[in-house]
C-alpha cells in the first residue's frame, strides 16, 4: 500500500515542477469559463429554468467545468504508458512485483491532487469573484462533492487506460486518443451542460460513463441531488467505476500475454 | 518583403509536399480535424435547440458568425499557425538555424511545420457559412459581396497579427505558448457568439484593445442589416480593414522588438 | 582585405539565478571579453578552448544571430549587426548539436530547397551537389528523411548543404562530435581538400585535437572569452614542454621506476601514473617495461585541450 502512496506522491511533485505552465493552462481555464458563462447566461436568459437549473446554476456549472478539465484530464493522455509500450519500456513496468493498474492508478491520482490545487481553485475562484456562483452549504455536501470528483477521476482515469492499452495492438492510437478526448469533452458535459442536450441525446448522454466525469459532480455541487438521492448518484459513479476499471484488468491481462507472444 | 512571401511559399510547400506523401493518413487526420473543430457548431446547435434566438439573432445569423469568424481563424491557423511553437524553437535551438538563412526569419518561422491538415477546420467553417448564407436568404447585392470579402479578408489579417504578436511574447517568455492560445483559441471562440451576450467590460475589451469585435461582428451588424443591441456608433461596423492595417504594424513592431532581443540576450 | 575582422568584441550575458529566498541575483558574465581576430581569405582556422570559453558565442556574433556587446565586426566586409540577411548568402553554417536541414524531408528536398531559398542557378548547382555526393558518399542516402539518417550521414548531409551555396566563409561548431571514425575521416578529408581546391576560409570549432592537427595550420585559443593564443599548433606544442603521460598497470606491487625526464607516481599499488617530458627516452623505457614480463596493461595520453588549455592560461598568467 505504502508504495502507492509513494508513487502517487511522487506523480504530484513531478507535476509540480512544470509550475509556468500550470500557471498559463490556468489562465486559458478561466479564459474560457468567462466566455462559456456569458454563452449560458444568454440562453438562461430565454429560458430561466431550462433543465431544473437556473442562471447561477449555469454560471456555477461552467466554472467547475473549466476547473476539472486538466483535474480530469478531459482532453486525454497524461499517462505515459502509451509512449512507454512504443518504446517498449513497458516490458520492465509488467515485470515489476506491483499492480500494473493499481500503480498507474496511483501515479494519476498523484497528478489530480496536484492539479486540483494549482489548476482547479483559480479559475473558479476568479469566477466566483466576478459572477455571483452557488456554493454548497453544508460540509456533508461539501464531502460528497470531494467523493464524486474522486469518482469523476477514477472513471476518467479508467477509460485513459483502456485507450493507453490499446497501443499494444495499434502502435500509432493517436486517432483513437483523438477520439477519446472528443467525446469526453462532448460527453462529460464539459462543454455545455447535459440538462441543454435535447431529446434521446440527452437522456443517451446521462447514461454514458463521461457523464459521470463533469455533470454528475457539478450536480452534486449545486445540491441537486438530496439524501438517498445523492447515495443513488454516487452509486451511479461507483458502478462506472469497477466497470470501467475490471475491463481494465482483463484487458491488461490479454495485453502482457500479446506482448510475451510477439514480443516487444 | 518578395523574400519573405517566397522563402515562406517553399518552405511551406515543402512540408505540404511531405505530407502529401502520407495520403491516407493525412485524409484521416484532415477528417479528424473537421471533426473536432465542429464540434464547435454542434454546442451552437445544442444551444438553439432550447432558444429561438440568442440576444435577439437567429440560429442563421449565429451560424454567419460563426461561419466567419471560424473561417477567418481557420486561415490563419493554416497560414501562420505553426508560429505558436516558436518557443519550443528557441528552447531546441532549431531557431538560430533560421537566423543563418537569407530569407526574414518571420516568413521561415510562420512556413515551419506547414500543416496541410489545418485544412478540416477550414472545410467545415466554410460549409457552415455556405448554410447560414443560405439559411439567411438575404439578397447578396454586390455591396453584401464585397463586405463579406472585406470581412474574411480583414479578418484573417487580424487573426494573422494576434499570431503574430502571440510569437514575439515567446522571444521574451519562452514558455508563453499557452497564454497565446487563449487569446488565439479564447477569442476565435468569443468571435463565434454576437458580442452583446457579454459583459459591457469585455466587449470594451475587445473593441478597443484586443480588436477581435472587427473580425466579424461589426461588419456582420453591417451586413445583417441587424440592430445593434449595444447601441454602439455605427461608424464601427466600417472600421475592420483600418484596424486590421493598425495590427499589421503593432505585430511588426512586435516581433521586430522581440528579435531584436533575442539576437541582444541569446536563449 | 581580411574576410573575418573583429576588433575588441566583448558579449556580456545578464545571468539572473534564483540563490536561496525570493531574492534573484543579476550577474553580468563575460562570455566573450575584448576578442580580436582578423582571417584572411582562403585560411583554415582551428578555434579551440574549454567548455564555456566562448566559442559558440563568438560563433553566433559572426554569423548573425547574436550581436555584440561592444566592439567592431565585419566578414566579407558586411556587418553582420546591419546585414544579416545579405551576409547569409555568403557564408555557410554547420552545426554539430543543432540540425539546419528539415527533419521529415528528404535529403534531397532539403537541398532543393536551399537551391530555391539562395537562388543558385540550376547547373552550379548540380555540379556542386554531384561533388559533394561523391565526396562524402550521399547518393544512396538522398531519398532519405533527415530524421533518419545516422550522426555521421546527417552530418556529411549537413556539410553539404551547407556548400550548395558557394559560400566564402565556412563555420563548423563541432561538427565531428558522436561521429564514427569513417565519418570523420571523410569529413577531415573533403574539409581539406574544399580549403585547398576551392580557397573556402574555414573556421573550425572543436574539442578534436586530431582535426585540429590534420587541418589547421593555424589555430585560435580562448578561454574566458579571452584569446590567449593566436598561431600555428606546431609552435603551441613546441611552446609547452610536450609532456606526455603513461598509465601502466602491473599483476603485482608496482616497482620504482624512474630515469632522466620521468616523473613517477604511484596512483594505486599496483598502477603507476608516468609523466614523460621531452628528455624521457620513451623506447628504452617501454622495452624496459615489456621485458620485465608483468605488465597487464599500459596507456599512452597526449595532453587534452583542457589540459594545453590550461597550461597555456597558466603560462599566460602575468
Amino acid at each position: 500500500m505504502r508504495i502507492y502512496l509513494r508513487v502517487a506522491w511522487l506523480s504530484c511533485r513531478r507535476y509540480a515542477t512544470y509550475r509556468a505552465a500550470t500557471v498559463a493552462g490556468a489562465f486559458t481555464n478561466t479564459v474560457f469559463g468567462f466566455i462559456r458563462a456569458y454563452v449560458l447566461l444568454a440562453v438562461w436568459h430565454a429560458r430561466p429554468h431550462l433543465g431544473g437549473y437556473d442562471a447561477t446554476d449555469a454560471v456555477t456549472y461552467c466554472f467547475l467545468g473549466q476547473s476539472l478539465i486538466m483535474v480530469l484530464a478531459i482532453f486525454g493522455g497524461e499517462l505515459d504508458l502509451a509512449e512507454r509500450v512504443r518504446t517498449g519500456d513497458i516490458g520492465i513496468d509488467l515485470y515489476r512485483p506491483v499492480d500494473f493498474q493499481a500503480w498507474w492508478y496511483a501515479g494519476d491520482l498523484g497528478r489530480g491532487l496536484y492539479q486540483v490545487l494549482v489548476r482547479g481553485l483559480p479559475p473558479f475562484i476568479v469566477g466566483a469573484l466576478v459572477f455571483r456562483l452557488r456554493l454548497p452549504r453544508s460540509p456533508g455536501l461539501w464531502l460528497a462533492f470531494a467523493v464524486a470528483v474522486l469518482l469523476a477521476l477514477s472513471v476518467s482515469f479508467a477509460l485513459r487506460y483502456l485507450i493507453a492499452l490499446t497501443t499494444f495492438w495499434i502502435v500509432d492510437n493517436r486517432g483513437i486518443e483523438t477520439l477519446g478526448g472528443v467525446a469526453a469533452m462532448f460527453f462529460s458535459g464539459m462543454l455545455l451542460p447535459l440538462v441543454m442536450f435535447p431529446g434521446w441525446l440527452g437522456s443517451t448522454a446521462r447514461a454514458l460513463p463521461w457523464a459521470a466525469m463533469v455533470q454528475v459532480p457539478a450536480d452534486v455541487f449545486l445540491g441537486k441531488h438530496g439524501g438517498d438521492a445523492l447515495i443513488d448518484v454516487l452509486g451511479w459513479q461507483l458502478a462506472w467505476v469497477v466497470a470501467l476499471f475490471v475491463a481494465g484488468r482483463v484487458m491488461t491481462r490479454v495485453a502482457a500475454r500479446h506482448l510475451a507472444v510477439s514480443g516487444g | 518583403m518578395v523574400d519573405a512571401l517566397r522563402g515562406y511559399a517553399l518552405v511551406a510547400s515543402a512540408w505540404a509536399r511531405a505530407a502529401a506523401q502520407y495520403r491516407v493518413s493525412l485524409s484521416t487526420m484532415i477528417f479528424s480535424t473537421l471533426l473536432i473543430t465542429g464540434l464547435d457548431f454542434v454546442e451552437i446547435l445544442i444551444v438553439f435547440a432550447n432558444t429561438h434566438r440568442l440576444a435577439g439573432f437567429t440560429v442563421a445569423q449565429v451560424a454567419f458568425l460563426y461561419g466567419v469568424a471560424a473561417t477567418c481563424l481557420g486561415l490563419a491557423d493554416l497560414l501562420i499557425g505553426s508560429i505558436e511553437r516558436l518557443g519550443e524553437r528557441i528552447r531546441d535551438g532549431s531557431f538560430d538555424a533560421m537566423l543563418v538563412r537569407p530569407i526574414p526569419a518571420l516568413a521561415l518561422a510562420a512556413a515551419d511545420r506547414f500543416s496541410v491538415r489545418r485544412v478540416g477546420k477550414l472545410i467545415q467553417s466554410i460549409a457552415i457559412l455556405c448554410w447560414a448564407l443560405a439559411a439567411l436568404d438575404l439578397g447578396m447585392t454586390l455591396e453584401r459581396v464585397g463586405l463579406l470579402v472585406l470581412m474574411l479578408a480583414s479578418g484573417t489579417v487580424i487573426f494573422l497579427a494576434v499570431f503574430v504578436v502571440g510569437a514575439a511574447f515567446q522571444f521574451v517568455a519562452p514558455g508563453g505558448r499557452e497564454t497565446m492560445n487563449a487569446f488565439t483559441y479564447g477569442g476565435g471562440y468569443l468571435t463565434q457568439f454576437p458580442l452583446a451576450i457579454y459583459g459591457r467590460h469585455l466587449v470594451q475589451l475587445v473593441t478597443f484593445v484586443i480588436p477581435l469585435g472587427f473580425i466579424n461582428w461589426y461588419p456582420a451588424l453591417q451586413f445583417l442589416r441587424a440592430p445593434d443591441p449595444l447601441h454602439l456608433p455605427a461608424a464601427l461596423h466600417y472600421l475592420s480593414p483600418a484596424v486590421a492595417a493598425l495590427l499589421v504594424l503593432v505585430a511588426l513592431g512586435a516581433w521586430t522588438t522581440g528579435l531584436r532581443r533575442y539576437r541582444s540576450t541569446g536563449s | 582585405m581580411a574576410i573575418i575582422e573583429m576588433t575588441d568584441i566583448a558579449k556580456s550575458f545578464v545571468v539572473r539565478r534564483r540563490s536561496t529566498g525570493w531574492r534573484r541575483h543579476r550577474r553580468e558574465v563575460w562570455a566573450v571579453d575584448g576578442l580580436s581576430l582578423s582571417v584572411e581569405p582562403g585560411e583554415f582556422l582551428g578555434f579551440i578552448g574549454p567548455n564555456g570559453a566562448g566559442k559558440s558565442t563568438t560563433v553566433k556574433m559572426l554569423t548573425g544571430i547574436l550581436v555584440p556587446t561592444s566592439g567592431r565586426l565585419r566578414v566579407a566586409g558586411v556587418d553582420p549587426v546591419r546585414d544579416r540577411r545579405r551576409l547569409a548568402s555568403r557564408m555557410g553554417v554547420v552545426f554539430g548539436q543543432r540540425t539546419t536541414l528539415w527533419w521529415d524531408l528528404p535529403l534531397q528536398e532539403s537541398f532543393e530547397l536551399l537551391r530555391q531559398m539562395y537562388r543558385v542557378p540550376t547547373q552550379r548547382f548540380r555540379d556542386n551537389l554531384t561533388r559533394c555526393s561523391d565526396l562524402l558518399d550521399l547518393h544512396q542516402l538522398m531519398p532519405v528523411p533527415v530524421r533518419e539518417l545516422s550522426l555521421g550521414q546527417r552530418m556529411r548531409g549537413e556539410l553539404t548543404a551547407a556548400l550548395l551555396h558557394e559560400p566564402d566563409v565556412l563555420y563548423l561548431d563541432e561538427p565531428t562530435i558522436g561521429l564514427d571514425v569513417v565519418s570523420k575521416l571523410a569529413v577531415r578529408e573533403f574539409l581539406a581538400e574544399l580549403n585547398r581546391d576551392r580557397g573556402t576560409t574555414i573556421l573550425l570549432t572543436t574539442h578534436d585535437l586530431d582535426d585540429i592537427e590534420r587541418l589547421c595550420p593555424r589555430i585560435a585559443v580562448v578561454d574566458h572569452g579571452k584569446l590567449i593564443y593566436d598561431g600555428p599548433l606546431v609552435e603551441l606544442r613546441a611552446r609547452l614542454s610536450g609532456e606526455r603521460t603513461m598509465t601502466i598497470e602491473f599483476a603485482g606491487a608496482a616497482p620504482e621506476i624512474s630515469g632522466p625526464g620521468i616523473r613517477a607516481a604511484r596512483i594505486a599499488a599496483s598502477r603507476l601514473q608516468l609523466t614523460l617530458s621531452n628528455e624521457a627516452n620513451v623506447p628504452a623505457l617501454t622495452a624496459q617495461l615489456v621485458g620485465r614480463g608483468d605488465v597487464v596493461d599500459l596507456a599512452i595520453g597526449e595532453p587534452d585541450i583542457e589540459e594545453v588549455v590550461r597550461r597555456l592560461y597558466v603560462a599566460s598568467k602575468p
